[in-house]
């Protein structure tokens, strides 16, 4: 029999899965709010909600004190780069994984994720000084490679997952039908994987985008993304609310409108392979 | 020119040993159908000819010249798996291209080749269709386009009925018999079906455990089996295979009877026994025949019009001539 569902439960439950959504998108929302906020306004105990008088300003001064289009044409670079760079190296390693395990290979995969357990601090003092050893200190380049290293463990065992749901008789027919190693893995691997490596792409970005340790030791103006942005605005004299605020709105409007478009997209990646 | 000789070939997987050392010779134009029990080492033997698998050791050549460490496509060879692997993301068109595509052949030629076998195998209208829009049997037919169209010295075919339901199956495998009468090129067909194999091959190689236990012509394996295996897997129903039956045995530790070779009676007979199962195929009944006095359960073929049920008594006698004698080995008697 199936489960009788009645219209109370389901309000019930609509109530509940509305007010958990509201509580995670709550300090987003804050942020944005604050935002529109005089900094008056933006520390007034207690705290305004909605009716305070609205206000562009620290768009304004946000625009005017620093350039904006710069950061985030850094951002997009080295999120954009990184994330290219790493699919271009973790197909051809997740195909072998894949499709020629070895007996290793679970270690191997295992072994490339726990490095993601290492807290990064640990690591920070050597690649700083290798950085300035080749003369990569707050470059786009050196971002480029220090993210992408950072995500490829993800990005190999992500692709990994979705590469194993391929069934290897396709890859042995194109075999048979005379496609080279090359031809295998550009003609019939990565179109039938294109859903799973437009996801990871994504995911990817995003992880890229957000991630703050990297971004904010390693480059000082030039090759600053939108994290250091932001960190501009907690300035050591006292926080501005609002102004950090509408910062932060600016930083993190595209990768939020990016995920919206394609939340379909990364609910089934991230899902993918979960069921049978 | 499909000639394939296979010289010594044996296949190790680390420490197990599926194929031990093997001779086998299938020569230009012939079906052959490589049939046994499942995990007996067929669709390992077959991948090591096409390629897809490293043999351990010995030699494979095709046309004379030595195959052995080529890659599957420089063997010129076509498969056809079980599950189609067809690509899903193209259409029936570009599936059926693929291996033109990737040999280089002209536009021109390509869409010649495509129309004569998507004329020869009813698949026109579906030329622009995705596999996923395709019924089983319409894909089955898009592998074999996809093969035809290689014009290979060899096809392969790993269980490629497995998938269809009971009459299509028997469509493909009669489409699958003119593919051959009219191509006359070298099949080799991999089935657990010993139906399948019977009505299609030229030449059946019976498997067990990585070795051959027998290879002839499909009436060869059934008149004369060489051992009790295969004795047992060729034919349907099975061999009755009877060890205590008095003076019939002339020495033989096994003899086999076959279920149509055994004549049924209500009034008189060698052996009296009580009907067990009654299977009505409506042309044929199959009666399986317990307390004869053997040890063993007898399968009998008697005509459809033959009425007798669960509990009814019949007499069982077995066709004198016919029966196969097996020595203690499991060997025919000659």
């Amino acid at each position: 029999m199936a489960r009788a569902v009645t219209t109370q439960r389901k309000t019930i439950n609509t109530i509940f899965a509305w007010a958990v959504g509201l509580l995670i998108f709550f300090p987003i929302l804050w942020t944005i709010l604050t935002s529109f906020k005089t900094e008056a306004t933006a520390i007034a105990d207690p705290p305004v909600f909605l009716f305070f008088d609205w206000t562009l300003e620290n768009y304004a001064v946000v625009q005017e004190r620093s350039n904006y289009m710069r950061f985030l044409w850094n951002s997009v670079i080295i999120a954009g780069g990184s994330t290219i760079l790493g699919v271009i190296i973790a197909v051809p390693a997740a195909w072998s994984m894949a499709f020629v395990p070895s007996k290793r290979t679970k270690d191997i995969l295992l072994w490339m994720l726990s490095t993601k357990m290492l807290p990064a601090v640990g690591v920070l003092y050597p690649i700083y000084l290798l950085f300035i050893k080749l003369g990569i200190l707050d470059t786009r380049v050196g971002l480029v490679v220090v993210m992408m290293l950072i995500n490829l463990p993800i990005i190999v065992w992500m692709l990994y997952t979705y590469f194993k749901e391929i069934p290897g008789e396709i890859l042995e027919a194109a075999r048979m039908d005379g496609a080279s190693l090359r031809e295998e893995i550009i003609h019939v691997l990565t179109p039938m994987a294109v859903p799973g490596i437009a996801s990871t792409i994504l995911l990817n970005f995003i992880l890229a985008w957000n991630e703050a340790f990297w971004t904010l030791n390693l480059t000082a103006a030039k090759a600053a993304p939108l994290t250091a942005f932001i960190a501009s605005y907690s300035s050591p004299e006292g926080l501005f609310y609002a102004k950090l605020s509408a910062a932060s709105v600016m930083a993190i409007a595209p990768i939020l409108v990016m995920g919206w478009f394609s939340q379909k997209q990364l609910v089934r990646g991230l899902t993918f392979g979960a069921v049978k | 020119m499909g000639r394939i000789t296979l010289d010594k070939v044996s296949k190790s997987f680390g420490e197990v040993e599926v194929i031990p050392p093997l001779d086998l010779t299938i020569d230009d134009g012939e079906f052959v159908v490589f049939v046994g029990p499942s995990g007996c080492g067929k669709s390992t033997l077959l991948r090591l000819i096409a390629g897809l698998e490293d043999v351990s050791g010995g030699e494979i050549r095709i046309d004379k010249q030595p195959a052995t460490h080529l890659p599957p496509a420089k063997r010129g060879l076509a498969m056809v798996f079980q599950s189609y692997a067809l690509y899903p993301h193209m259409s029936v068109k570009k599936n059926i291209a693929f291996p033109m595509k990737m040999a280089g052949i002209p536009e021109a030629e390509q869409e010649r080749k495509i129309a004569d076998a998507a004329a020869a195998l009813n698949l026109t209208d579906y030329l622009d269709r995705r596999p996923g829009q395709l019924s089983g049997g319409q894909r089955q037919r898009v592998a074999i386009g996809r093969a035809i169209v290689r014009e290979p010295a060899a096809f392969l075919f790993d269980e490629p009925l497995s998938n269809l339901d009971a009459a299509l199956r028997v469509g493909m495998r009669m489409e699958i018999s003119e593919l051959h009468k009219k191509l006359a090129t070298t099949m080799i067909y991999v089935t657990h079906d010993q139906v399948e194999a019977m009505t299609m091959a030229d030449k059946i190689v019976v498997l067990r455990a990585g070795v051959i236990e027998q290879v002839g012509s499909p009436l060869e394996l059934y008149r004369e089996p060489r051992n009790l295996f295969v004795a047992g897997f060729i034919g349907s129903p099975k061999m009755n295979l009877v060890t205590g039956a008095g003076d019939l045995m002339q020495g033989a530790a096994t003899i086999g009877v076959r279920p149509e070779h055994t004549a049924a009676s209500k009034t008189e007979g060698r052996w009296k026994g009580v009907v067990g199962v009654s299977e009505h195929l409506g042309s044929d009944t199959f009666l399986h025949v317990h307390e004869t006095g053997l040890a063993e359960t007898v399968t009998v073929r008697v005509g459809g019009e033959f009425d007798a049920n669960h509990g009814d008594t019949v007499y069982l006698t077995p066709e004198e001539d016919k029966i196969h004698r097996f020595d203690g080995e499991g060997l025919r008697i000659a």
